[in-house]
């Protein structure tokens, strides 16, 4: 009986060391938004937080997709070029047919998305190369086409159907569509994740891959879902940029890969699998996206922007590795105490 | 029942003519050069418990493997119900109703307990989400069952390998298998455990279900099984009933020779005093631990699974810290967890989980035997390749590792031999104070008897030796002193001409006369 009190004690601490990541960003968000705000009033104006919420909306969304596949031990390094194609393609196909609408638009871009990231999941879990080089290789590929298809074209904003560019700026009972989206997404998965049999098989992959395929997990056919539901939400993102902008070029999210994964391991998802959740990753996102809006406002230089964003990835790489490795010794120490 | 059918019927009652359940028919499997498997066969009938026997990478888990999906074999069949199948991946196995418990342990440390025993089959609630609270009940229930104090909701990170393989035995037995298959479930388990586990399988042979065992205990598979199928060196070598069998019979079918004695003990002049630990105590774990292991001396740690003895010795190794009390190492007093100074002053420790904490397992033989002795075998600044793999020769001679060549990586070696890697890279540090957690864990009878002589010829070289080991004939035969502990306390030190089962036991349990 002892045991099992001190096993629910156990599970106590460990659970408040997994909710601390998505509490510890919350946190952290107040205290910039109260030290900005303190420094700058514009920064709380109702322009201001529109503005953080639309552009961390894009990046939350791509987050949670990368969740997905970063849960699985795999990475999608291609997402930022997926935007940056779908963006494009479906601007340029608007721009032509007049009379096509909202909805047309992101079906064409969920569907682009996923077909890239078919490629990826096929060379991955099939192909068995390691993720880091495939996506990689897509990444180049995906924008190599991007910049064909482009030919050094632009897409303005006026040869876009209305419907297309009230998504990116309008909104519903004063709530921005972009943001609502994204929230409603991050639900989804979130849910979907937590509660599924076939959502915990993502974790289960992630933390043993060995053992997930000798427990009867269907280990490539997850991985596959894992990469179509990024590159669907990189589709989908893509298509948000399009209405947000309004204006692209070939290859405008370009980098955006690397911020991405940054939102995500900072919102707590392990990058060797296993751990994390989508409400983290897109967290992280929104406090990327407020640390630049902040840095702007407080106009520091913007080779800083990157220095801050980077020493967040190694404080929450190192803070991961200590937790990880305080939580292994206390359960190891109450193992120890009570016999089995 | 016909007289024929019963002639014919030598699979005890209720098989009849009924085909078997699962069998393997002229099954053969090689990796590259190794022939890991030649033209094997084995049924396994409803209701009866079949043991496998044979000495390290005769081929057993190859086996296992081959009957659940994840090996297919080059030549032969596997038979369900009389019929060819083909598995092409563990699922397939599964769904057949073929239950595995492998050698390795196969967690996952992120996720908890419950669900390591459920992934991919949680119990649903409505619209197909996961029923929490019914999956933690089951898993209650099976630990209930195994007798075992695990919270279902722990993360699986962490658990002792005793524990991991209870968790493993729980997978197994929620499936409600046609067919369960162990392989080496038992290794890491005290003997209370190991009597619990046979209830259930009793209980499940006689519901039916067909099981296949293996274990390097012989005690254990005459305790169980029916029948007995051996391997040597991947071929098949018998297949028979137990009842009828001698242990010398079943030894001389897996080493093709007899055996002479278990525990060569030579006895040993005892020189001063090389480890003494005084009143060392780890809040929680361990209280007021004070010992002395002489030179020439072999001192058994025994007590039961979760005693505490392993944290002893980590402690004095100092892999984990300790509250209070010091450890002196001929004379001189080590500081407080800091395994690099008590290598240096001359302590060895061969961890329990060695798989875990003793292996780099994409690594070769004869580095990873070579670890160790790095600064020994320097030549100015670099390390000697020649004189690394000569000194893994003689060892893996010595323990008789079966490999193809010592420039394989480690994890191709079946799961005793990576056990034997692992004790010969600190044995053949030579160091003056040897503390060795399970020495024979996993390992063959063949290998055991080497494994005794070897440390027995250590210690009357003049080394202290600490054995912690949960096999009691291994801690009567090969001690001089027995030390045993009780949830975290020595509660009795015994002499070898006192030492018997009894007192051992007795004292181990708590009821010290
Ligand atoms: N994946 C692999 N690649 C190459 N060789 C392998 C592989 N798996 C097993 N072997 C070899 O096949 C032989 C049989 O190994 P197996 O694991 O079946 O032995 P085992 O009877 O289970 O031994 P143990 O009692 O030590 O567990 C060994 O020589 C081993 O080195
Ligand atoms: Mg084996």
């Amino acid at each position: 009986m002892t045991a099992v009190t001190a096993g629910r004690s156990t599970r106590g601490i460990v659970d408040l060391v997994f909710r601390a990541r998505e509490l510890s960003i919350v946190l952290a968000l107040a205290v910039l938004v109260a030290v900005t705000a303190a420094a700058n009033g514009n920064f709380l104006s109702a322009q201001g937080l529109k503005d953080i919420f639309l552009n961390a909306a894009i990046l939350a969304l791509l987050a949670v997709g990368q969740s997905f596949v970063v849960i699985t031990r795999n990475i999608d390094l291609s997402v930022g070029s997926v935007v940056g194609l779908v963006a494009f393609t479906v601007g340029d196909v608007l721009a032509a047919n007049q009379g096509l609408g909202v909805g047309v638009a992101i079906v064409l871009g969920i569907v682009i998305g996923c077909v890239c990231g078919l490629v990826n999941g096929l060379l991955v879990s099939f192909g068995k190369v390691p993720a880091l080089v495939v996506t990689l290789g897509t990444l180049y590929v995906i924008q190599g086409l991007d910049h064909a298809i482009a030919h050094g074209r632009q897409i303005n904003a006026v040869d876009l159907p209305r419907s297309v560019l009230s998504l990116g700026n309008g909104s519903v009972l004063g709530i921005p569509y972009l943001p609502l989206i994204t929230v409603v997404v991050m639900l989804a998965v979130g849910y979907y994740l937590r509660s599924y049999a076939s959502g915990r098989d993502f974790y289960a992959i992630g933390s043993s891959p060995e053992a997930a395929g000798l427990a009867g997990v269907p280990v490539r056919r997850r991985v596959m879902a894992a990469y179509l539901l990024s590159g669907a939400l990189a589709g989908l993102g893509g298509v948000l940029w399009l209405a947000r902008f309004g204006t692209v070029v070939a290859d405008d999210a370009h980098g955006w890969e690397l911020q991405v994964v940054s939102a995500v391991v900072v919102g707590g998802v392990a990058i060797t699998g296993g751990v994390g959740t989508v409400y983290g990753a897109a967290l992280g996102a929104l406090l990327l996206t407020t640390i630049t809006s902040a840095l702007v406002v407080l106009k520091v230089n913007p080779f800083w922007q990157q220095a801050i964003t980077g020493a967040l990835l190694l404080l929450a790489i190192s803070v991961d590795r200590v937790l990880a490795l305080r939580v292994a010794r206390i359960l190891r120490r109450r193992n120890a105490r009570h016999g089995s | 029942m016909t007289g024929a059918a019963e002639a014919t019927a030598p699979h005890g009652p209720g098989t009849g003519d009924a085909p078997p359940v699962l069998a393997l028919a002229g099954v053969s499997k090689s990796f590259g050069a190794v022939r890991a498997l030649r033209d094997v066969s084995l049924e396994l009938h409803a209701g009866e418990a079949h043991a496998l026997a044979g000495e390290n990478g005769a081929g057993k888990s190859t086996l296992v493997k081959t009957l659940s999906g994840v090996h297919r074999p080059d030549s032969g069949q596997v038979l369900m119900d009389g019929r060819p199948v083909e598995f092409h991946k563990p699922a397939d196995a599964q769904r057949h109703g073929v239950a595995v418990i492998y050698q390795e342990p196969t967690m996952f440390p992120d996720l908890s307990v419950a669900e390591n025993i459920f992934i991919g089959r949680q119990p649903r609630a409505s619209l197909g989400r996961i029923d929490r609270g019914a999956m933690r009940a089951r898993a209650a229930e099976l630990f209930a069952r195994l007798g075992v104090a695990l919270d279902p909701e722990q993360p699986a990170r962490g658990l002792s390998i005793a524990d991991q393989q209870l968790v493993e035995i729980a997978k197994a037995l929620s499936r409600d298998a046609r067919v369960l298959i162990m392989d080496e479930p038992t290794a890491a388990l005290s003997v209370n455990e190991v009597a619990r586990l046979f209830t259930v399988v009793k209980a499940l042979r006689e519901q039916g279900c067909a099981v296949l065992f293996i274990s390097h205990r012989l005690d254990e598979i005459f305790e169980l099984c029916q029948r007995v199928t051996t391997l040597r060196d991947g071929a098949w070598i018998a297949g028979e009933a137990v009842a009828g069998l001698t242990h010398e019979a079943l030894i001389r079918r897996m080493v093709g020779r007899d055996l002479d004695t278990l525990y060569p003990k030579l006895d040993a002049a005892t020189g001063e005093v090389a480890l003494k630990v005084h009143r060392l105590t780890r809040e929680g774990v361990f209280t007021d631990v004070s010992f002395e292991v002489r030179r020439g001396e072999i001192v058994a740690l025994a007590g039961l699974v979760g005693a505490g003895r392993s944290e002893v010795a980590r402690a004095v190794f100092g892999v984990d810290r300790w509250d209070a009390g010091w450890v002196e190492v001929n004379g001189r007093r080590l500081p407080p967890a800091s395994p690099t100074a008590a290598m240096s002053a001359g302590v060895a420790l061969v961890p329990e989980d060695r798989r875990q904490q003793g292996l780099v397992m994409d690594q070769s033989i004869e580095r990873n035997i070579g670890l160790t002795g790095l600064k020994r075998l320097r030549r100015g600044p670099v390390i000697s390749r020649a004189a690394e793999r000569d000194r893994a020769r003689d060892w893996a001679i010595r323990l008789q590792l079966k490999f193809n060549r010592l420039s394989d990586a480690v994890n191709v070696l079946s799961g005793g031999n990576q056990q034997k890697v692992v004790l010969a890279k600190w044995l053949s540090t030579r160091p003056q104070v040897l503390i060795i957690d399970e020495p024979t864990r996993g390992i063959d009878v063949g290998t055991k008897a080497e494994v005794h002589r070897v440390l027995s010829e250590l210690a009357s070289d003049g080394m202290a030796v600490l054995m912690i080991s949960s096999e009691l004939p291994e801690v009567l035969g090969m001690a001089d002193r027995v030390l045993v502990m009780q949830e975290g306390r020595l509660v009795a030190e015994i002499p070898r001409a006192e030492a018997t089962e009894e007192s051992v036991m007795t004292a181990a349990a708590g009821r010290t006369s």
